[in-house]
């Protein structure tokens, strides 16, 4: 299933979800916090909210509970001009 | 003339389901919400298709989670079943619930059944928030249900029987499993072991994982007393300390867990009174045999209440839905409630005595280093928690988290507030209970600034 | 804790303006004993938004907030610890002409008590100020306006005050009070008696029940303003914001973390206890997406309420009652008393032992409550 991470095209697996679609494309989600700790999930099942990920539709989503669509671009690269 | 009670079930795992199912047997139609996209819970949840080519895994049943899922989905039709709802905020007698949609819906209630699962326990050493530590229970259902691995060579650090289940399944399907670390001692387990035997089925699957993973040649380290995980920007390895001698394992994953948090946030919105367990420190909350609170018409089942595993679970929805039927006046089946008691009696047998075989390590907690990060969302450590105790007289965990912001992230102290709790009791040398606890404070989970409320429909 | 001990001033209520006058009185070295019900700060002083402005004030309330802002900018020195006071500025804005005219009508009349404001029009605001939605008609910006931390400054007076020798008791909720031969004989509910030639009731919203014990009737309601914060974002919102008329204020950390505030949450006075609602947290949510447009796309991590004492003209009630001698009170600030609570505590000081303040409370005195009012019909 393709989606992109920054404009990289990138394929997932059917059946995965948006952070193990990530994560199998590279070891981090970038920073989460303003003070630039790299992040990758912790608990994966929607409880320790360390995997929150911005969608280029401007949707903001925490990838392990998020089901993998085709097409979803997904925006890690730290953007201080973007909240 | 009063209708029909309004009965809401929060959580669709495997103790709200079996509530829900004996609730629609009598007719009462419940409300049914879960955050997740289908019934069943992590642990029944349907296992998706990257799952499907992976071979039999210790201790796990997929066919059991059809099975459950075909059940429920048997009674849509007597249950007003809403996926993908999350229940945000409660009161006596009202509660609000977030859609994927980002809209907000609330409904009033009559009766309540809480089972809203629970979290693995996780204690904070060097190195865990690195990109490549996850939960036992996460990287469980990585593997279970997208049939991935957190990690090609993993080790496993914690204690508790799930550590020995994750390690084993992980094993199974393919993975290398550098190392299993447990903080508990062989002679732990031993002194335990006649009351082990409460549940025979679940002692012979951990000495079957225990089997297993020896016969693999995995190295099994017991009474670990320290562990430190390395890397740069990954995990690159995991150094365990065990009687004053140090050893390091090369991995690429670590994970974690040190048995499981009930994730009582609703309980405690409503006031219900919550108790210390001074063996394990977790703050529970107080219930009957039958899983009713002391607030009328508030009910808690399985993990979220008292983490006895699914099978318990299901019983507790069970017992939980009778009793709200018994509540409502209607005559129940006494032979069940005696059936179902006696069951769950041996189930608490059995946790009393996982917890004398893989006791809470409390002195990592309490001696964890200054500089190791306990809040992991608010980058809190624990020379920040001491040092709020001795310059700022911070008396319990909530000033600590006043102080500090221990606890104020995106998680809401879920991960950190048990550990700064023992942390904060160490250096003020008082009892666990005078630590306090952190109080859950809407939204249960973070809700967009954007959510919208849709027009109320209920004032009848 | 049963007991009696006799002081010079009892204070009953540890809040913001309880704790700031046993310091003081503990600075003039006069012994005093302060009661309080929970713990010191727990209610609105230790949990409120945390604005240290003057901006928007009723102009009775300016020579206290003048007095006051010169206390924050050195309260490290007076507490002996950072209350992370930063002078931001303050903006308030203007949703429409009306509130625009208002906010003209104020800068006029602040600057008659030496308060500069920066007034701009719709276009000007979102020149100096980006992130400001399209839709406002205009903003003034008062410069030397700030924010603080309200869960340090509470407890840090508490902490100074213990240590300059005043006596701080929590836990001791007082339930009755009576005049005796030496002045004022109080109970708590777990039997400790005070006795005290001085009474100061800065109790909060339980200021009126405190007064009613001793026959002084002062009109107050409880309320609880509701708020909420936003997970860590870059910062960028360097002002501490406000609307003209009702409705949201919110402010960013240094941590990146957004405070939202406005509406009221749920409050059980007799069970020292409230809640925030979550009607009022969306409905807050929503005007806050107009007034910053782009933080619709963070997340709301938590939400909280703290107990207020409010009067009927949104004016606190401070100064010696109108009704019996040697007491004092200093409470219904009506939710935006943090940023005063310093000076009430210093200038309540000064009255008690001096007689007089070079501070003027002329319009927040007790006695307008005393003016006989003619009965109905």
């Amino acid at each position: 299933m393709p989606f992109t991470i920054d404009g990289e095209p990138w394929y997932g697996r059917v059946g995965d979800s948006l952070l193990s679609a990530i994560l199998a494309a590279r070891s981090d989600l970038g920073p989460l916090a303003p003070d630039g700790r790299l992040r990758a999930g912790f608990c994966l099942i929607g409880l320790c909210q360390d995997c929150w990920v911005r969608l280029a539709d401007g949707r903001r989503v925490r990838a392990c509970t998020t089901e993998l669509e085709a097409g979803m671009a997904v925006l890690l690269a730290s953007d201080e001009a973007a909240w | 003339m009063k209708g029909a009670p309004i009965v809401v079930v929060v959580g669709a795992g495997p103790a709200g389901v079996a509530a829900a199912r004996r609730l629609a047997e009598a007719g009462l139609r419940p409300i049914v919400l879960d955050s997740g996209p289908e019934p069943g819970g992590r642990i029944w949840r349907n296992t998706g298709s990257g799952a499907q080519g992976l071979p039999r895994l210790p201790g796990h049943d997929p066919e059991r989670g059809r099975h459950e899922r075909a059940r429920f989905v048997e009674w849509r039709e007597r249950i007003a079943f809403y996926p993908e709802t999350t229940v945000i905020d409660v009161t006596r007698g009202r509660l609000w619930a977030l859609a994927s949609s980002g809209e907000v819906d609330s409904t009033p209630w009559d009766r309540l059944i809480v089972a809203t699962g629970a979290l693995d326990r996780v204690v904070p050493v060097p190195g865990w928030t690195l990109p490549g530590v996850v939960t036992l229970g996460g990287a469980q259902t990585a593997l279970k249900t997208r049939g991935c691995a957190v990690g090609r060579r993993i080790a496993f650090f914690g204690t508790g029987p799930l550590l020995y289940l994750a390690a084993a399944q992980h094993l199974a399907a393919g993975v290398e499993v550098a190392v299993v670390g447990d903080t508990s001692r062989l002679r732990d387990a031993v002194a335990a072991a006649p009351d082990l035997l409460a549940d025979p089925a679940r002692l012979r699957l951990g000495l079957r994982c225990l089997r297993m993973l020896r016969r693999a040649g995995v190295p099994v380290l017991r009474g670990v007393r320290g562990a430190r995980i390395e890397g740069r920007k990954t995990v690159e390895a995991i150094v365990l300390e065990r009687r004053r001698a140090f050893w390091r394992f090369s991995c690429d994953a670590v994970a974690t867990g040190f048995g499981l948090v009930p994730q009582t946030q609703i309980l405690d919105l409503l006031d219900v009174p919550f108790t210390l367990e001074e063996t394990s420190g977790l703050w529970l909350p107080l219930l009957d045999r039958a899983g009713r609170t002391s607030i009328p018409g508030v009910y808690a089942a399985g993990d979220g209440a008292r983490p006895l595993g699914a099978e318990a679970a299901a019983m507790a929805g069970e017992r939980a839905a009778l009793a709200l039927l018994e509540d409502e006046g209607s005559r129940i089946d006494a032979g069940r409630v005696a059936q179902l008691e006696t069951t769950l009696a041996r189930h608490e047998r059995f946790a009393r005595a996982l917890a004398r075989a893989f006791p809470h390590p409390r002195v990592l907690e309490a001696e964890i280093a200054d500089e190791t990060v306990v809040c992991r969302c608010e980058n809190v450590t624990a020379g920040d928690l001491r040092r709020a105790v001795r310059e700022l007289d911070a008396r319990d965990v909530s000033e600590a988290k006043a102080f500090t912001r221990c606890g104020m992230g995106r998680c809401q102290g879920r991960l950190c507030g048990l550990s700064a709790a023992r942390i904060l009791a160490a250096i003020r040398n008082v009892r666990l209970a005078e630590a306090g606890r952190l109080r859950s404070q809407a939204p249960v989970l973070p809700m967009p600034v954007a959510a919208r409320r849709v027009p109320a429909e209920d004032a009848a | 804790m049963s007991g009696r001990l006799a002081t010079e001033v009892a204070i009953v209520g540890g809040g913001l303006v309880g704790c700031s006058a046993a310091l003081h009185f503990a600075h003039r070295k006069v012994p005093c004993v302060l009661l309080e019900a929970g713990r010191c700060g727990s209610q609105a002083s230790g949990v409120n938004f945390g604005g240290v402005r003057r901006q928007g004030r009723a102009l009775a309330e300016l020579p206290l907030a003048e007095r006051a802002r010169r206390m924050w900018s050195r309260m490290d020195r007076l507490v002996g610890h950072d209350c992370e006071f930063r002078p931001t500025g303050h903006l308030r804005l203007a949703r429409d002409e009306r509130e625009m005219a208002e906010l003209e009508r104020w800068a006029k009349e602040a600057a008659r008590f030496g308060i500069a404001v920066e007034l701009s029009g719709a276009a000007a605001l979102r020149a100096r100020w980006p992130w400001l939605g399209a839709g406002l008609a205009g903003g003034s910006f008062c410069p030397d306006d700030g924010q603080a931390n309200p869960r340090l400054a509470c407890p840090l007076f508490r902490r100074a005050a213990a240590a300059a020798g005043a006596e701080i008791r929590e836990g001791e909720r007082v339930h009755a009070i009576e005049r005796g031969p030496r002045g004022f004989v109080l109970g708590t509910e777990k039997g400790l008696e005070i006795e005290a030639r001085v009474l100061v009731n800065a109790a909060g919203a339980w200021g009126s029940a405190i007064a009613a014990l001793l026959g002084d009737e002062l009109p107050s309601e409880a309320i609880a303003p509701n708020m909420a914060v936003s997970e860590p974002l870059p910062f960028r919102i360097e002002p501490g914001l406000g609307t003209a008329g009702p409705g949201v204020y919110l402010r960013q950390l240094p941590s990146g973390s957004v405070i939202f505030g406005g509406g009221r949450g749920v409050v059980d006075l007799a069970r020292m206890r409230c809640r925030p609602l979550l009607e009022s947290t969306l409905a807050t949510l929503a005007q806050v997406c107009a007034i910053v447009p782009e933080l619709a796309r963070a997340l709301v991590i938590r939400s909280w309420a703290g107990i207020e004492g409010k009067t009927p003209d949104d004016l606190p009630v401070i100064g010696a009652s109108a009704k019996v001698r040697d007491l004092w009170h200093a409470f219904g600030f009506s939710g935006h008393g943090f940023m005063l609570a310093p000076a009430v505590g210093a200038v309540i000081v000064e009255l008690v032992l001096d007689g007089h303040s070079p501070t003027s409370l002329k319009g927040l005195e007790p006695v307008r409550f005393a003016e006989p009012v003619p009965a109905p019909g």
